[in-house]
């Protein structure tokens, strides 16, 4: 199982008729059990690349291929849900599989437990993306994409579920795309990790990580981190001379 | 409380206005009273209502399911777009006293062309309210429903139809106005039934109780509709919005 991306570019035209290239050739594949990352500039074109992967855009030039009948995971940049449907409806509704056990182990595990028959109006974001997560998961899904899954929750819940994502991934054989802002959360979870130009976005550098992730420690993350701010920065500075 | 007292004002409002028209032009409630014990003793009363609301059903129903199905397709589909909305437009200003007579002329004074007259003259509201609420549909909804490949008819039953809910209701709702104040004029022009047909009759005698009797009872009848059926299910259908204080 395989996921293979082979993007030509892509082009778009604004409303005044101007064309503005959004995408240039990016090109990358993703095998079952690995997580990359796409870290880049916000506004470079990382949520068109998302919507072409997962087949919402088939306006563009190149090919992605797809395991036939992958189930996809997703969580959105804002969550989408169906305000009319309880946070339990919303799960069960992307998911009609999961069964009760597995249900209640995930509400468990992303604490909303107690939410499961608000609507989702009467939950705060932090609370909304939760759902999100929980939706995501209850799919058992072979691809999972994840736009910024952790920005604005705090620091103790980004890591617990940095970790359930990190146990999803190690439990099933899963393709896993993370878009991240941050440094932490790309060295944490990805074994390879795609840096993004602006826009348009084409891959700048492609750093796999070697150490495995049950095996990173606080010291090895600290020294890869440095590592790649090192390298980030000697880049500016090198384009800077020239 | 305050809607028993505004009841009650509007008939002490009419008893005293009564008194100073004289009985003739404005007869007084009890008089109005009388006539419509009377009339619904002979079951008179009943046979019109039921004859008008008959009518009124069968219109609505059929306007409101076709206008839907109508609006959600121009809503979805720009050549349909394009095609229906000319004849859109014409029907939106064509006034119904022409298509009722129209409706008598061509197919008879038959139940049939009644009812369709009434049901042509609601239909291009609900087609442009129901148009309306399908181009204000959510597209980051639609796009989630596809990522986790949710069916077609569950897509429809619990991404869209919840969107178009509210836009039902207000179609239902203008739509349910617009069909009571028609089906009397398509029954006073071709019908020998309905309330309707009634009121013209007390209007070619000159008989006012008798016109009141039956316009009030009517109204009624309508009230209780709104407050029974109508009101209910715009409340069902945004039950999960967070109140308003």
């Amino acid at each position: 199982m395989r996921l293979e991306v082979d993007i030509l570019g892509k082009t778009f035209t604004s409303a005044a008729g101007g064309t503005h290239e959004v995408l240039a050739p990016v090109q990358f594949s993703l095998g079952a059990g690995e997580v990359g990352v796409l870290v880049g500039p916000s506004g470079c074109g990382k949520s068109t690349m998302l919507r072409i992967i997962l087949g919402l855009d088939h306006d563009f030039r190149g090919d992605v291929k797809r395991p036939p009948d992958a189930r996809i995971g997703m969580v959105f940049q804002e969550p989408r849900l169906l305000p009319w449907r309880s946070v339990e409806q919303n799960v069960r509704l992307a998911a009609p599989e999961v069964d009760d056990v597995k249900l209640s182990e995930l509400f468990k595990i992303l604490e909303l437990e107690a939410h499961r028959s608000h609507y989702p109006g009467e939950l705060s974001l932090g609370l909304a993306r939760r759902v999100a997560l929980a939706r995501a998961f209850a799919v058992e899904p072979d691809l999972l994409v994840l736009d910024e899954p952790l920005a604005s929750l705090d620091d103790a819940l980004a890591g617990r579920l940095r970790e359930e994502i990190a146990t999803l991934v190690a439990s099933r054989p899963v393709m896993t795309l993370l878009v991240t802002h941050s440094l932490d959360d790309a060295v944490r979870l990805g074994d390879r990790l795609f840096f993004l130009s602006p826009r348009p976005a084409r891959i700048l550098a492609e750093v796999p990580i070697g150490i495995p992730r049950g095996a990173r420690g606080e010291a090895e993350i600290a020294a890869i981190k440095a590592g790649l701010v090192r390298r980030t920065q000697g880049e500016r500075a090198g384009r800077d001379v020239s | 409380m305050l809607r028993l007292v505004s009841f009650a004002l509007f008939l002490v409002t009419w008893w005293i206005a009564a008194l100073f028209v004289g009985g003739a032009k404005l007869p007084s409630p009890p008089a109005v009273l009388n006539v419509m014990i009377a009339e619904a003793a002979s079951g008179a009363l009943f046979l019109h209502l039921g004859a008008t609301l008959a009518r009124v059903t069968l219109a609505f129903v059929l306007a409101m399911s076709l206008g839907s199905a109508i609006g959600y397709l121009m809503g979805r589909n720009k050549l349909a777009d394009r095609l229906g909305d000319p004849w859109l437009i014409l029907l939106l200003n064509l006034p119904a006293l022409v298509v009722i007579v129209l409706a008598y002329i061509w197919a008879g004074l038959t139940e049939a062309a009644a009812i369709a007259a009434i049901a042509i003259n609601k239909l291009p509201t609900a087609v442009v309210t129901l148009r309306e609420g399908t181009r204000a549909l959510d597209r980051s909804l639609d796009e989630m429903a596809t990522v986790f490949a949710m069916s077609r008819w569950r897509t429809f039953r619990h991404v869209v139809l919840p969107q178009l809910a509210p836009y039902v209701a207000a179609a239902a709702r203008s739509g349910l106005s617009l069909v009571w104040k028609i089906v009397l004029v398509a029954e006073l022009l071709g019908r020998p039934n309905g309330v309707g047909f009634e009121i013209g009759v007390a209007f070619q005698l000159f008989d006012t109780p008798r016109l009141l009797a039956y316009s009030l009872t009517f109204a009624a009848v309508v009230l209780v509709i709104e407050t029974l059926l109508v009101q209910p299910f715009e409340t069902r259908s945004t039950r999960w919005r967070p109140r308003a204080a």
